[in-house]
């Protein structure tokens, strides 16, 4: 059973398999061009591996967006260390629930992408990084890994192509900084979620201080489609250096929220109106998360764009990891910065000192709002001390907590004003009396 | 100390996972799994899992204070978490979680007395085109209504009376 109806303007290409009959067992993926890409790039050399996922135009799909086969190329050769691949199913950025279904509908996808990668930079062993709250996904993954070893898809010399690679997975237990990749790391080697200072980026030292391939979940699942269809057809799909299609995840007041799959570059407004069914009960749109929490807000009159890396960019905020947030018109901005910031203040590791007390104070700050006892200083004291956070943590955590808060104040700052504390007889309630006369 | 069959081999199976001598890595996925089992995480299973992973116990206990899932408290036989992120909170996430305190009478991170039910106000769940999100020990459920949740719980409830 899907969780939300299809949309006919879907491109099904990383989704083919959803709603298939058994869709996750290992007979209708190979029944659906399953492996078919692993073998076909059993026959390439690594390096054309590579280039025809950097041909591709696949950017990372956990939010970065940096060049896929790109990232795979910074992988030393012969250092005399093993190599591993570490997948990233560690999905919590608010507003994202794409990851979960294509490991439940199609797990094989998944492995295979995996086996790949291990291909294109000579890895032995994969890890796949679950949240613990994920625990179905984790049996279905475990019974996908077991029917693979069985008809000899992993383990020793698989399909007798004289490969040799293994799949293993592994759980958190509940924190959102370990989808950061360097904490991920520390967190799969048994240790509290803290980030690693860079460089050595994981390409160089990553797992067990070996090199390592880490990427989403979703940027895996576009591995076989893109060998076995070739990266220019994928390319093609998306727009100039934005390859492919994207799981967009709409949430909030919208008609017909859900997960879609759609090429890059799809106009914001038109995957909110033809898409996701409209702003519900007939109301105006307000505002847009356009990619998860961490990205700066978009005011309704800044949606109209195409959803890609780069437009995002230029619209100062991030396509991040494709999960879109409608608001509308009676969202209660304050409270929306608010909640986003108890989150971030909840998750921040407490490693670095900007992130651990900048989130800590906003959030107070952001309830005296709340409260009815914001002062009329605290408004630009929200921007600065947010602005102070970028750019001085470890990992953008500090700055996944300080960009929507920035651009909440700076779009909504009426919201604040409207509800500041009005002691009697001062300025403000002065002020406010002859406005209301 | 020794734990189910079933727990005894997935432990063997996590401490094969890893790269030779790597076996702190088993240390997390190994408190998760036997504190399904046994309910909490007590200084026993610290020392055990310490022991098994060949890690000191402080190296186990570091990370129980810093993973949410991880707890040294018991929490009840149903564990009822309500998300009320910010794609819940749009769609009445935090009206749910408020009905669901009421009718339990109890709040966030409190065990009912008669240890059935506890409650969670927890952070994103990855549920969020479907909001609002309930998890209910490992079981999602999806677009909750008040009703649904009462109906949920009234479930549960009988259930066990039956039993």
């Amino acid at each position: 059973m899907l969780y939300n109806e299809p949309s006919p303007l879907e491109v099904k290409v990383l989704s083919k398999r959803f709603g298939l009959q058994n869709s996750a067992s290992l007979d209708t993926y190979l029944a659906t061009d399953g492996y078919k890409a692993f073998l076909k790039a059993r026959e390439m050399t690594p390096e054309d591996i590579i280039n025809e996922v950097k041909k591709s135009g696949l950017r990372g799909r956990g939010g970065a967006g940096f060049p896929t086969g790109m990232k795979w190329s910074f992988v030393p050769r012969n250092t005399g260390k093993p190599v591993y691949i570490v997948v990233n199913a560690d999905e919590s950025e608010p507003g994202t629930c794409k990851d979960r279904l294509l490991m439940e509908y199609d797990p094989h996808q998944l492995i295979e992408g995996v086996m790949i990668a291990a291909l294109a930079v000579g890895a032995k062993a994969g890890y796949i990084y679950t949240r613990g709250e994920f625990r179905y996904v984790i049996e279905i993954l475990e019974k996908a890994v077991a029917e693979a070893y069985d008809k000899g898809w992993l383990g020793k010399n698989i399909q007798g192509t004289g490969f040799d690679f293994d799949v293993y997975l592994h759980t958190g237990a509940g924190a959102y900084e370990c989808g950061e990749e360097s904490a991920l790391l520390e967190s799969l080697e048994g240790k509290r979620g803290i980030p690693r200072i860079r460089p050595p980026f994981p390409a160089v030292a990553g797992a067990w201080q070996s090199p390592t391939v880490l990427n989403n979940v979703e940027t895996f699942c576009a591995i076989p489609p893109i060998i076995r269809d070739g990266g220019d057809a994928f390319a093609a799909l998306g727009t100039p250096k934005n390859g492919g299609t994207r799981m967009f995840c709409i949430s909030g007041h919208v008609n017909k929220p859900g997960v879609y799959e759609l090429p890059m570059g799809f106009n914001m407004l038109r995957m909110i109106n033809e898409v996701g069914g409209g702003v519900w009960k007939g109301k105006k749109l307000k505002a847009v998360i356009p990619g998860g929490s961490s990205c700066p807000i978009l005011k309704a009159d800044e949606c109209d764009l195409p959803m890609d890396f780069d437009s995002l960019a230029k619209a100062k905020s991030m396509l991040g990891s494709g999960g879109l947030v409608v608001m509308d018109e009676d969202t209660d901005m304050v409270k929306a910065a608010l909640r986003i910031m108890k989150f971030y203040a909840h998750e921040s590791c407490g490693w670095c000192i900007p992130c651990r007390e900048g989130t800590s104070w906003l959030k107070q700050m952001l309830q005296r709002f709340m409260d009815g006892r914001g002062q009329s200083t605290d408004i630009n004291l929200i921007g600065e001390l947010a602005k102070n956070m970028l750019g001085r943590t470890f990992c953008p955590l500090g700055d996944a907590a300080a960009l929507p808060t920035i651009s909440i104040v700076e779009k909504f700052r009426d919201e604040f004003e409207a509800k500041l504390h009005v002691a009697a007889g001062s300025y403000e309630d002065a002020n406010r009396f002859v406005q209301i006369v | 100390m020794t734990f189910s069959p079933e727990l005894e081999s997935r432990i063997e199976k996590m401490l094969t996972s890893y790269p030779p001598g790597r076996t702190r890595s088993a240390v997390i996925p190994m408190l998760l799994y036997a504190q399904d089992e046994i309910g909490a995480i007590t200084q026993e299973l610290i020392e055990e899992v310490a022991r098994r992973c060949g890690v000191l116990p402080l190296q186990v206990e570091e990370v129980i204070g810093y993973y949410s899932m991880l707890h040294k408290k018991p929490a009840g036989k149903y564990h009822v978490q309500v998300c009320t992120n910010i794609s819940c909170l749009l769609v009445g996430g935090e009206e749910l979680y408020h009905h669901a305190s009421e009718k339990l009478g109890i709040g966030h991170k409190e065990t009912a007395a008669d240890g059935l039910f506890s409650l969670e106000e927890v952070e994103c769940m990855g549920a969020c085109s479907w909001a609002p999100a309930v998890q209910i020990n490992y079981d999602f459920h999806h677009k909750v209504t008040p009703e649904q949740l009462d109906a949920l719980l009234d479930g549960i409830r009988q259930a066990q009376r039956v039993q």
